[in-house]
């Protein structure tokens, strides 16, 4: 059968064709159909949004059947999503969760851009000069070996256990995975695009900012985004140890007073938080590969 | 075939049909002394004694098999390497490391991948020069390699043949007074490859800058050049290392007419010193 007939209309052609034209219709037809869900959801603003809050909505919902409706747990145990919010309600009326959210916040963000700014700065010395890696690289690598919860009664001891220490442990949390994947990505830059620039006159910073740094951007991001990761993770594993204030302290307190819906609102607005925090990142993310990459 | 049909913009360089002499010394362009420059990699001698002098605004083709040493040599010109023995002169003084007064158009065409094909060319341009002066170098050099509609286009976005050019644009940026290229049209296809030909000749014609082009395409050499460097092993063969091991000089104004006799005789003869039967 040749190709136009398939393309003639089905009045003018006859037997087989009429029915294969049909067909391919049929499956024009479909194909749209199908793929009418993303482009959908692409028209509606937030539909992205919509379709990734459908998995914890229904997570509510079943928490909603296990408590209030079925009643399989004791409050204690797993308190029904009002009480939880109830919780959140009143600590807010009586300005203490806003408190709590402040300076957990504050020192994951100062923790994270001192861990961050060093890892950026010591991993692209390394990154760049054989010497410095030569010489730093070793010494580094033992203390990335030292798990990092090692250094909490160190930090306590030297800095006590007020902020310093907890925004010190933070730092190390967030450091090492920027200055590894710095480090790593500055090794691998282009050898070609390097010689390149350097043929036309760029060295130094200038060559730095030029070619190497833009080139290693997307691994400056996935690191700095882990390193975010880490930074929460940190806040917490400090807040736990010793505080007063903070996140971590409303779910040690939480656990002392029997306060379970407490306990789940630090741990929801963790979550909260904590993707917010990634989720600004990873829009400055766009925004530089959009230039760089 | 003439070079006349795949010419794109500019004049055909006709001055240089009467008078020849007068091409022979444009201001701008330098010298290159090669007084017996050797290099080693470690224990192994890829080039040794390599003498030449090339003089300013001439096109000198390097031609020898693979892994003799032309790249090497031609790195050697531009200070992207210094660790080779003897002396190389651009001008009156030596090469310097990264020499300004040499400018590289490498085998691959080495763009930036996030810079735009414009953002690229304006890399090559002297520190020196003013904003303006270098916007506007920068419009003419787009011009010039037909890539001013494509100016803001990413090198991902345009094709291997343009990417080349923009490679070049950014070698002339700085108005080198020695323009080295490497296999700078090896990866085109072969339609391509004579338009870029066609388009360095234009060039030359335009800037007179000294050019030294490594080339594995004999045709392109006897097309392009005044006189062709043959790299390889003398016919003591014990000796280590590839060096100077014949000089032809092309006869004939460019473009040059590729089915002439005096051509074929030198396309053999090159062939032959290539280690190549021609039959
Ligand atoms: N950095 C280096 N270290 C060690 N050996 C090298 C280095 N650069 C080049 N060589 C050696 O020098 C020789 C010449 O290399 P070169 O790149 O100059 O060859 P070429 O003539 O340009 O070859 P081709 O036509 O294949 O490009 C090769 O045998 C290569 O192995
Ligand atoms: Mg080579």
């Amino acid at each position: 059968m040749s190709q136009t007939s398939l393309h003639t209309p089905p009045e003018s052609a006859s037997g087989t064709a009429v029915s294969i034209a049909a067909e391919q219709r049929a499956a024009g037809k479909f194909t749209p159909a199908k793929i009418a869900g993303p482009k959908a959801l692409k028209r509606i603003p937030g539909g992205k949004v919509l379709i990734g809050a459908v998995v914890p909505l229904l997570l509510l919902l079943l928490w909603w059947l296990a408590t209030d409706v079925l009643g399989l747990f004791r409050p204690v145990q797993l308190p029904a999503p009002q009480s939880v919010f109830d919780a959140g309600v009143e600590l807010l009326n009586r300005g203490e969760l806003y408190q709590h959210i402040a300076i957990s916040v504050q020192r994951v963000l100062t923790g994270f851009a001192i861990g961050a700014g060093c890892g950026l700065f010591l991993g692209s010395v390394l990154g760049l000069s054989k010497i410095a890696d030569a010489l730093l690289h070793p010494t580094i690598g033992a203390f990335r070996a030292v798990p990092s919860l090692a250094w909490v009664p160190l930090l306590i001891l030297w800095m006590g256990i007020y902020e310093d220490s907890k925004v010190t442990l933070i730092a190390i949390g967030a450091f090492f995975p920027v200055f590894t994947s710095v480090h790593a990505a500055l090794r691998h830059v282009d050898p070609h695009l390097v010689e390149a620039g350097r043929a036309f006159g760029f060295h130094g910073f200038r060559l730095l900012g030029t070619v190497q740094l833009p080139a290693v951007v997307p691994s400056v991001f996935s690191g700095l985004r882990l390193a975010l990761a880490q930074a929460w993770l940190f806040l917490v594993a400090a807040e736990l140890i010793a505080s007063s204030m903070g996140l971590g302290f409303l779910l040690t307190e939480s656990q002392n007073n029997g306060r379970t819906d407490r306990l789940l609102l630090a741990i929801v607005l963790l979550a909260i938080l904590g993707k917010l925090t990634d989720a600004l990142l990873g829009m400055i993310e766009r925004r530089a590969l959009k230039r760089w990459a | 075939m003439t070079s006349a049909p795949v010419l794109e913009p500019v004049k055909a360089p006709a001055a240089l049909d009467d008078a020849p002499e007068e091409r022979a010394v444009p201001d701008g362009s330098l010298t290159v002394t090669f007084r017996n420059v050797g290099r080693s990699f470690d224990a192994r001698t890829v080039l040794r004694d390599v003498s030449l002098k090339v003089t300013p605004g001439e096109v000198v083709a390097i031609v020898g098999a693979s892994g003799c040493g032309k790249s090497t040599l031609l790195r050697a010109v531009g200070g992207l390497d210094s660790g080779f023995t003897g002396e190389i002169l651009i001008g009156d003084s030596s090469v310097t490391p990264y020499d300004e007064r040499t400018a590289v158009g490498f085998q691959e065409p080495r763009l930036l991948p996030w810079r735009s094909v414009r953002k690229n060319i304006e890399l090559g341009l002297p520190r020196t020069l003013s904003k303006e002066a270098g916007r506007a170098r920068v419009d003419e050099l787009l011009k010039l390699v037909g890539l001013a509609e494509r100016a803001h286009l990413r090198p991902r976005e345009i094709s291997g043949g343009m990417a080349q050019r923009a490679s070049l644009a950014r070698a002339l940026a700085r108005r080198p007074g020695v323009l080295l290229l490497d296999e700078p049209f090896g990866a085109l296809d072969a339609l391509t490859r004579l338009k870029m030909q066609d388009l360095l000749l234009d060039i030359h014609a335009q800037t007179g800058t000294t050019v030294l082009l490594v080339t594995h395409d004999v045709d392109e050499a006897l097309q392009l050049a005044d006189r062709i460097l043959l790299l390889g092993h003398g016919g003591s063969s014990s000796a280590e290392g590839a060096s100077v091991k014949q000089l032809l000089t092309v006869p004939g104004e460019r473009p040059r007419d590729r089915a002439s006799a005096e051509l074929a005789r030198l396309r053999g003869e090159l062939y032959v010193g290539l280690g190549v039967d021609s039959h």
